[in-house]
């Protein structure tokens, strides 16, 4: 019996990667396909009610709805107050609080 | 060209063979290899997965919301703005939007009210992480206080859909009036308006005229609602990889350390090679090779636990860093997506590096004099 060659036995591996990869593909089409009537229903509840967010946390204004604040309202309990909800770590300021003075170069 | 195919076969067959010959060491750097690309590639592909997610729902959402502010706070609008705002020309449809907050001291949770004009008088629907976590579906009454400290009942009439929680988990729909019973809310004034502007051009224009029109109105639009998103999911991402560049970078010290530090036996076989008529063309390319079939089978055995990991397993490794938390939580899973910007970037940060970090030395034991090793 004639023995594999390393490189065959690579190569093998190889395209079960590959198959692997492509089998992933499938699977997110498939799933894509799925989730669409989920989809469908989140996007007419946003039209029908005007949803502005993504309910990711809901222990302050600013981190229920990020895209409605504005840069004083997690400041406000105090002046010069640090923002100290743990959520508010993980929610960067909305950019269009935040344009850069920087000239333009 | 066979004979060219046929020469890197066999350079190929010496480099695996001389990777097989230290199994274990190679193992483990294989190992390592594989699970850089596997943290790397969930978080890439999660904060890829979640910010589509959020493009995709909130493509629906209103062109322009309009707030007021008073001494750097919000006010209530008042409803009198809404036929000044539909009268400008390229509004299609202004809906004035009443909701707010509560704060259940009982489950230590906040809940968003929002009007909704198909509710009934007496009854709500409600999100289905706060429907869980209050234990109240349909047919159930729940009860809230109410702003001049009375108690309020009403009947829940049902939970809406698990399928749109990312987005209503804690939503308690309710008719106008019972929201202005329940939280003192004057008649005249709403929260917000949300406003239509079927011309995507004009909604810059629009919104400059509801600022001339009332100069403490702040118009927030569609575009900044999506782009922070965006930016939520990218600073999330980058704080993760933030975290993991270290550990890439302890990656790449080891491989850089193995590469370096060639044992006497490697010498020594580099040494043969060349005695016995290797060039140093050939012994870079056995080398080339070498690391070529280490990247290629950790990169693709990383991306595709990657993929799984997050797609199908949900991200359990690295969801409580990326997704955030909160009391009333969504059950949500992302829609699957595999793009090759995705693997691309991944390559970028994964192989590229680790080649970089191997190749000078590689390069230095193909220069190796053989007469030197082998003495």
């Amino acid at each position: 019996m004639t023995r594999l060659r390393p490189s065959t036995l690579f190569g093998a591996a190889i395209l079960l990667l590959l198959a692997g990869t492509a089998a992933a593909g499938l699977h997110a089409r498939t799933a894509r396909i799925a989730a669409a009537a989920a989809e469908n229903e989140g996007r007419t509840l946003v039209a029908r009610l005007g949803l502005t967010d993504l309910c990711l946390t809901t222990e302050a204004s600013y981190c229920r709805n990020p895209a409605l604040t504005d840069a004083r309202t997690p400041f406000q309990d105090h002046p010069g107050a640090l923002e100290h909800f743990p959520s508010g770590a993980l929610i960067a300021p909305p950019p269009h609080l935040t344009p850069t003075h920087a000239p333009r170069r | 060209m066979l004979r060219a195919v046929e020469r890197h076969r066999h350079l190929l067959d010496f480099a695996l063979a001389s990777l097989l010959r230290r199994k274990g060491k190679n193992a483990a750097l294989i190992g390592v290899y594989t699970l850089v690309v596997f943290l790397l590639g969930s978080t890439l592909f999660f904060t890829h997965g979640i910010k589509r997610e959020a493009a995709r729902l909130l493509a629906e959402a209103p062109e322009i919301v309009v707030q007021r502010t008073v001494m750097g706070r919000y006010e209530p609008v008042p409803a009198d703005w809404t036929e000044k705002v539909r009268a400008l020309r390229g509004v299609s449809e202004v809906q004035p939007r009443l909701w707010g907050y509560y704060f259940d001291p009982g489950l230590k949770a906040n809940y968003t009210f929002l009007v909704d004009r198909r509710a009934e008088p007496g009854k709500v629907l409600l999100g289905a992480a706060l429907s869980r976590a209050r234990g109240a579906y349909p047919g159930d009454t729940i009860s809230f206080d109410a702003f001049d400290g009375t108690f309020t009942s009403f009947e829940v009439t049902g939970v809406l859909s698990e399928a749109s929680e990312l987005l209503s988990a804690d939503l308690i729909l309710i008719a106008e009036g019972d929201y202005r019973r329940l939280t003192g809310a004057p008649a005249g004034l709403v929260t917000d308006l949300a406003v239509r502007v079927p011309n995507a051009k004009e909604v810059p224009a629009v919104a400059e005229k509801i600022a001339g029109l009332f100069p403490h109105a702040r118009p927030i639009l569609r575009s900044e609602i999506l782009r922070t998103y965006d930016s939520l999911f990218d600073w999330r991402g980058g704080m993760m990889l933030a975290v993991l560049s270290a550990t890439l970078l302890a990656f790449l010290i080891l491989a850089w350390d193995k590469a370096t530090a060639l044992s006497a036996e490697e010498r020594r076989e580099i040494g043969i090679l060349k005695a016995v008529g290797w060039d140093t063309g050939d012994i870079m390319l056995m080398k080339f090779w070498e690391g070529c079939s280490v990247s290629l089978l950790a990169f693709g055995a990383g991306s595709l636990l990657a993929y799984w990991h997050v797609f199908a397993g949900n991200g359990f490794v690295i969801v409580a860093a990326l997704k955030g938390w909160s009391t009333l939580y969504p059950s949500f899973r992302i829609a699957p997506y595999l793009g090759p910007e995705q693997l691309i970037t991944l390559f970028f940060l994964t192989v590229v590096p680790y080649t970089a970090a191997t190749i000078v030395p590689a390069w230095r034991a193909a220069t190796v004099d053989p007469d030197q090793v082998m003495r």
